[in-house]
């Protein structure tokens, strides 16, 4: 009983990393002042309309088709960026090529350009008379204004999230793996899937939720080139932004509410998968 | 299953690795591959396993030349020096991943796996640990568990890149008496790279000595320890004092100084370098007697069974460190003392001409 006591005292008076107190109390002040509080804002604006009111405005068809629209198109640009993320990252840690530092570059173009630059030049791009979109629309393919406009801008600003999560990873994974598995007879399609995915899994889906994440909050790029059609085009945020220019203030956090709410039910899913694809690497989080 | 090695050659750049090497690795022994770091070892295991391409030359498995082979058909097992274990699978997964690798027909059943993955491990005797992670082992259990993953395939060699380079001394000796205990088991065909003498000596059946992109010698562990056939060789096994000098009749001059030696091989007026091993270097109390090196001892570490000297050249071996060993007993009588003037004679050496010396070093 005596040597247990003291061991306790003991860990508790001899902490290795200093400063708990003062960091933790920083970082709940701070969260709660630039997150928590905010949002708070949103429920509570939320409150004052009834449980019918507040129904009828989610519900509404033009709503949930935007929904649909949002949620979907930025899975779908999540998944596509995780894909292709994964292969740029690739190419970019494992071959040296002439140009590979302004490919890196470009790479964060996406986080740094005005997302209204990006749509208008997306727009310009894909519609019947651009300089993509001309050679698409004979083959009856249409980009500009349809919900393939919405992916193609999502696709455009997620692109950076899966490349740099993935890419430190890919840099630390040792190529004796990858010989070693060869050495024990493994083909190269068994080495990726058996060897380097599940290495790399937990970083390709923090990179993922990342590039979902921004997607569901993407309003700038997405206007212009979806042509915000009812029904067809329309994504959520503008649904939001279209209640608040006609004053609608609750309707529009009702919205809000109901993007938040599935926004981070998807994230906290995501997380516990990436949590336990770490657990099953033997790491401990 | 034997290996040859016929010419091989490969550069990195201007850095030449291995400069036109051939070698024979007999049917079931132990071979130590040993050198310096930078020797082209590590480089000629990798080209053995298909790791590795090499320039020109050829790996012949069991006659068939393998050169064109891809490593995973080669069947060699490769064990590396930092484990390269598969992080994200238990100790029973990284056992059984090369069977699970082969192809459908060829696969053995889930039961024939856990059988075998439970055999190896009762080999490498860590069957206990067969649902841990590989972060959750030690060092050495780590490389047991890598031996037995390499054994899971039944290769028909087993390559070895530094195994116990990772280890702590006193694993690492553990560990190689037991590679041996378990070649004695399994008679397969291995090579080891190692840049630790101790290790290659108490460990293979024969010594392959490497430096600077060439084989030095081979032999077996008695053979290159007694009978050198290059300085570098001489310098590498083991502690060594070496004397500059031109060779007199029945004598080599050192400096000033003059060493008795009865050799034959070179004519008088040729330079030569000098080997004794420090137990082949007595001293003389007296330091203006007419034959022996001068030198001055600077430290005297009596603990052990014998005692050993630290001493430094004075004279024409000014600038030069020795190192003696001499029985207690011989310690006494002589009376020494730190900062004593004495002379060093050597009981045998061994004569190489100077030219074309490859750093050998005491």
């Amino acid at each position: 009983m005596h040597w247990e006591r003291q061991d306790m005292s003991a860990s508790r008076t001899f902490r290795v990393l200093p400063g708990f107190r003062l960091t933790l109390g920083y970082t709940l002040a701070y969260l709660s002042l630039i997150v928590l509080l905010p949002l708070a804002a949103v429920f509570l604006k939320t409150a004052s309309l009834s449980i019918a009111e507040f129904w009828n405005v989610i519900s509404a068809p033009r709503v949930v088709a935007s929904y649909k629209l949002s949620f979907g198109m930025s899975l779908a640009a999540a998944a596509i960026n995780a894909m292709f993320g994964l292969l740029l990252a690739w190419s970019l840690v494992r071959y040296s090529f002439p140009g590979k530092r302004v490919i890196d570059a470009l790479v964060d173009l996406p986080f740094a350009l005005p997302t209204a630059v990006a749509g208008i030049a997306l727009t310009a791009l894909y519609a019947k008379n651009g300089r993509i979109g001309q050679y698409l629309d004979p083959l009856g393919i249409q980009v500009a204004f349809k919900p393939l406009g919405v992916l193609v801008a999502l696709v455009f600003i997620g692109l950076p999230f899966v490349v740099r999560t993935v890419q430190p990873i890919l840099e630390d994974l040792d190529t004796e793996l990858e010989e070693a598995a060869a050495s024990l007879g493994a083909r190269r399609w068994q080495i990726f899937r058996h060897v380097i995915l599940p290495v790399l899994l937990p970083a390709l889906l923090t990179g993922f939720a990342l590039a979902f994440a921004r997607a569901v909050g993407e309003y700038g790029s997405v206007i212009f080139i979806a042509g915000n059609i009812p029904m067809v085009s329309e994504i959520t945020p503008l649904m939001i932004i279209t209640k608040l220019e006609q004053y609608d203030y609750a309707g529009a956090t009702a919205i809000a509410v109901v993007m938040l709410v599935v926004s981070f039910a998807l994230l906290l899913l995501i997380n516990g998968l990436q949590a336990w694809t770490a657990s099953r690497t033997g790491r401990e989080r | 299953m034997s290996i040859q090695v016929r010419n091989i050659r490969k550069t990195f750049g201007d850095f030449v690795a291995l400069d036109d090497v051939s070698l024979d690795f007999p049917t079931g022994e132990l071979v130590a591959l040993l050198g310096p770091s930078g020797c082209g070892k590590t480089t000629l295991l990798r080209i053995i396993a298909g790791l590795e391409q090499a320039e020109s030359g050829q790996v012949l498995l069991d006659g068939d030349d393998a050169s064109g082979t891809h490593v995973r058909e080669r069947q060699v097992g490769f064990v590396f020096q930092h484990y390269a274990l598969f992080r994200h699978m238990s100790v029973f997964d990284n056992v059984a991943f090369g069977m699970r690798m082969k192809p459908r027909g060829q696969r053995p059943s889930e039961r024939q796996i856990r059988d075998k993955v439970h055999e190896l491990l009762d080999l490498v005797q860590l069957d206990w640990l067969a649902d841990r992670f590989p972060a959750q082992l030690s060092g050495g259990q780590r490389q047991r568990i890598a031996l037995a993953r390499a054994l899971a395939v039944e290769p028909r060699v087993l390559l070895l890149d530094e195994p116990f380079g990772a280890l702590d001394a006193k694993v690492r000796k553990e560990l190689r008496r037991w590679l041996r205990k378990l070649h004695d088991e399994l008679h397969i065909t291995s090579i080891f790279v190692t840049h630790d003498q101790e290790e290659a000596l108490e460990v293979a059946d024969r010594v392959v000595l490497m430096d600077r992109g060439h084989v030095e010698q081979i032999g077996t562990p008695e053979e290159v320890y007694r009978q050198p056939a290059t300085p570098f060789v001489y310098g590498f096994l083991g502690s060594v004092n070496f004397f500059h000098g031109r060779v007199e009749d029945n004598a080599l001059r050192v400096g000033d100084d003059v060493l008795p030696s009865a050799q034959q091989e070179f004519d008088a007026g040729s330079e030569v370098i000098a080997f004794a091993r420090p137990h082949e270097l007595d001293l003389l109390a007296d330091a203006h007697a007419n034959t022996g090196v001068a030198a001055r001892v600077t430290r005297i570490l009596a603990f052990g069974v014998t005692a050993r000297i630290e001493l430094d050249g004075l004279n024409g071996a000014s600038g030069q460190h020795f190192e003696v060993e001499l029985t207690q007993q011989r310690v006494a009588e002589l009376n020494l003392a730190e900062g004593q003037a004495v002379r060093l004679i050597p009981s045998h050496l061994k004569v190489f001409e100077r030219n074309g010396i490859t750093g050998a070093t005491a």
